[in-house]
């Protein structure tokens, strides 16, 4: 970002006309202001960060998480490998299943257990569904950000076709519990295939109006475009992820770098650009999704149409001494569990490593330097859930 | 009622007999192995985790120890005052360029701290699949170790939330300040084992 502004010329110009009047000079922390947004503001949601800015230009930006910290890491510590679920989606209840899923499998390598195939295709399932639940409501809010009321009502709208299979399955809207370790809680009820490849072909319908009306919106694209550039080189610096990483050029995403459970067995494109800019950040998710509707196709075609879904543990079980550390594609990218175990029924120590707490580096990276105005797009293009990032 | 359903069904019994076993390769049983012997750790199946590590380990003679080398995970132990040049060299020469994730472990029997750096690439992709851990260990009561920010720029936040939950202080860290606890938190370190949840 060039900064035309004359600074010198403007200091002259205060001098000459307070001429016959004790020249004051103005220090450069007279010019700046601070501006602190969030924890309460309706479009930071639960994030609070510190701006200062010059004129229209942001100079300084502090992030300062932790709003909503609940201390997932050390209430883990106090509860067994099964109990530790329902609290772990907290975190991020758009996309529980997906939260779930790394911590699953990284207590089914302590336990030395493996889920039946059928269980393995219908996790994918529900966490490609989920992921789209999270990502249409991403859209939703990032419409409303740039003050895009039909953005808003039509993801949010959509977003209930996967909400209402997510609850044939799994009984419950939004925290589903539904991924447990050795498995999935229950099974598909019938009819479930039908139903959903119904659903995901209207929505494939909807994906191209959804580009109609937001992506070739001219005024979405100039608020987007050429805005917040993260260059690779600065991405791979700062160790972001998922859709971030994929706007700037580097095909990275877990299913396929290190595929889980069934997703060696899919055939799908890392969808990525390399524009760099917020748009880019806002288009990625939308292919992500497309994409997802062809995952989603070729899992319910490969599902086998019986079997176990879960294998049966013991109700208290142990893991092996030792650690684990396991990581699936979430809406937010990477997300990881490093478990150590003692041995004993419960974890000695668990870590979630969070694609938005990884983000978060980005944002003063990209805002000092950019116009105040710019700061709603680039906030929200990162792909930042706030009650995730502070556990 | 799940381990009633165990034992009454001998068929779910030899599910998970089998499936350990088959996981075998990826879980080094640690009782059966000598401790002292750093070869026993590796499993010879493993090309690329063995090639990585026998490149550290013909630079690093013996300030690098083996922990575990599994499928896609390597584990290794350095000492405090070698831990940046160790990084420079995983960073420079064999290409783990970010960090996943940063986090530290108390062990108050033996009056330590663990602290695991797990490393990752972008940019080599045969390595995007490897998680690299690099842990080192410091004392419970004067914990002090190097900061890893000069190498990775992506541990910034990492270790300052390492710095709050656990009190290591990172020395060359810019800001070892408090990030996700509340302003007015008076308390010692939370993730340490001797902070109790009330009512617990």
């Amino acid at each position: 970002m060039s900064k035309e502004y004359d600074r010198e010329f403007e200091k002259k110009f205060q001098e000459t006309t307070r001429l016959g009047l004790e020249v004051v000079k103005e220090s450069e922390e007279d010019r700046l202001m601070t501006l602190s947004v969030g924890p309460q503001h309706p479009g930071s949601g639960h994030f609070r960060f510190t701006i200062k800015v010059d004129g229209d230009y942001i100079v300084y930006c502090d992030p300062d998480p932790g709003y909503v910290h609940r201390g997932e890491e050390k209430m883990s510590e106090y509860r067994n490998f099964i109990q530790n679920i329902p609290h772990l989606e907290r975190p991020v209840i758009h996309d529980s299943t997906n939260i779930t899923y790394s911590y699953s499998l990284a207590v089914e390598e302590l336990l030395g257990v493996e889920v039946p195939r059928r269980g393995q295709f219908i996790r994918a399932i529900a966490s490609e569904l989920n992921r789209q639940v999270y990502t249409l409501y991403w859209l939703a809010i990032y419409g409303i950000f740039l003050g895009h009321s039909t953005m808003f009502m039509w993801p949010a709208g959509d977003r209930e076709l996967f909400i209402d299979l997510l609850t044939a399955l799994s009984g419950a809207r939004v925290t589903h519990a539904y991924n447990i370790p050795g498995g999935v809680r229950n099974d598909a009820p019938d009819g479930f295939k039908e139903k959903c490849l119904q659903y995901v072909k209207y929505f494939e319908k909807r994906l191209v109006e959804y580009e109609d009306i937001f992506y070739n919106n001219p005024l979405f694209r100039q608020r987007t475009e050429n805005v917040g550039v993260l260059t690779k080189e600065d991405a791979i610096n700062l160790g972001v992820t998922g859709s971030v990483l994929r706007a700037s050029g580097i095909p990275h995403d877990i299913r396929k770098v290190e595929p889980y459970d069934v997703y060696d067995e899919i055939d799908f494109k890392v969808q990525y650009m390399k524009t760099c800019d917020s748009f880019a950040r806002a288009y990625v998710p939308f292919l992500d999704m497309r994409e997802s509707c062809n995952i989603i196709k070729q899992l319910l075609d490969k599902m086998p149409d019986s079997g176990e879904v879960r294998l049966k543990l013991q109700s208290n079980p142990k893991g092996q001494p030792g650690e684990s550390y396991k990581r699936v594609e979430s809406g937010r990218g990477a997300l990881g569990y490093y478990i150590v175990s003692d041995g004993s029924p419960k974890p000695y120590r668990v870590k979630i490593s969070v694609g938005s707490f990884r983000n978060i580096l980005a944002l003063p990276h990209l805002l000092v330097g950019s116009k105040l105005g710019d700061m709603p797009s680039i906030y929200w293009a990162l792909n930042y859930w706030p009650v995730e990032a502070d556990r | 009622m799940m381990s009633s359903n165990i034992s009454k069904n001998p068929e779910n019994d030899h599910k998970i007999n089998q499936s350990s076993q088959k996981n075998n390769h990826n879980q080094t049983n640690l009782k059966d192995l000598d401790p002292n012997n750093s070869n026993n750790f590796i499993d010879q199946n493993l090309n690329l985790e063995n090639s990585i590590y026998s490149e550290i380990s013909s630079k690093f003679t013996n300030k690098v120890k083996l922990k575990y080398s599994k499928f896609k995970r390597i584990k290794i132990y350095v000492e405090p005052e070698d831990i940046v040049e160790v990084a420079e060299f995983l960073k420079t020469n064999i290409g783990f360029d970010h960090a996943e994730s940063v986090c530290g472990t108390d062990y108050p029997d033996d009056n330590s701290i663990e602290v695991i750096y797990h490393l990752s690439s972008y940019s080599r992709e045969d390595l995007s699949p490897i998680i690299f851990a690099l842990s080192t260990k410091t004392s419970r009561d004067n914990s002090r170790l190097p900061s890893l920010i000069r190498v990775f720029n992506s541990v910034e936040y990492h270790e300052r939330e390492t710095f709050e939950m656990l009190g290591v202080y990172f020395e060359g860290h810019p800001r070892n300040e408090r990030f996700l606890l509340p302003e007015d938190w008076a308390d010692i370190p939370p993730l340490r084992k001797d902070f109790q949840i009330k009512g617990r």
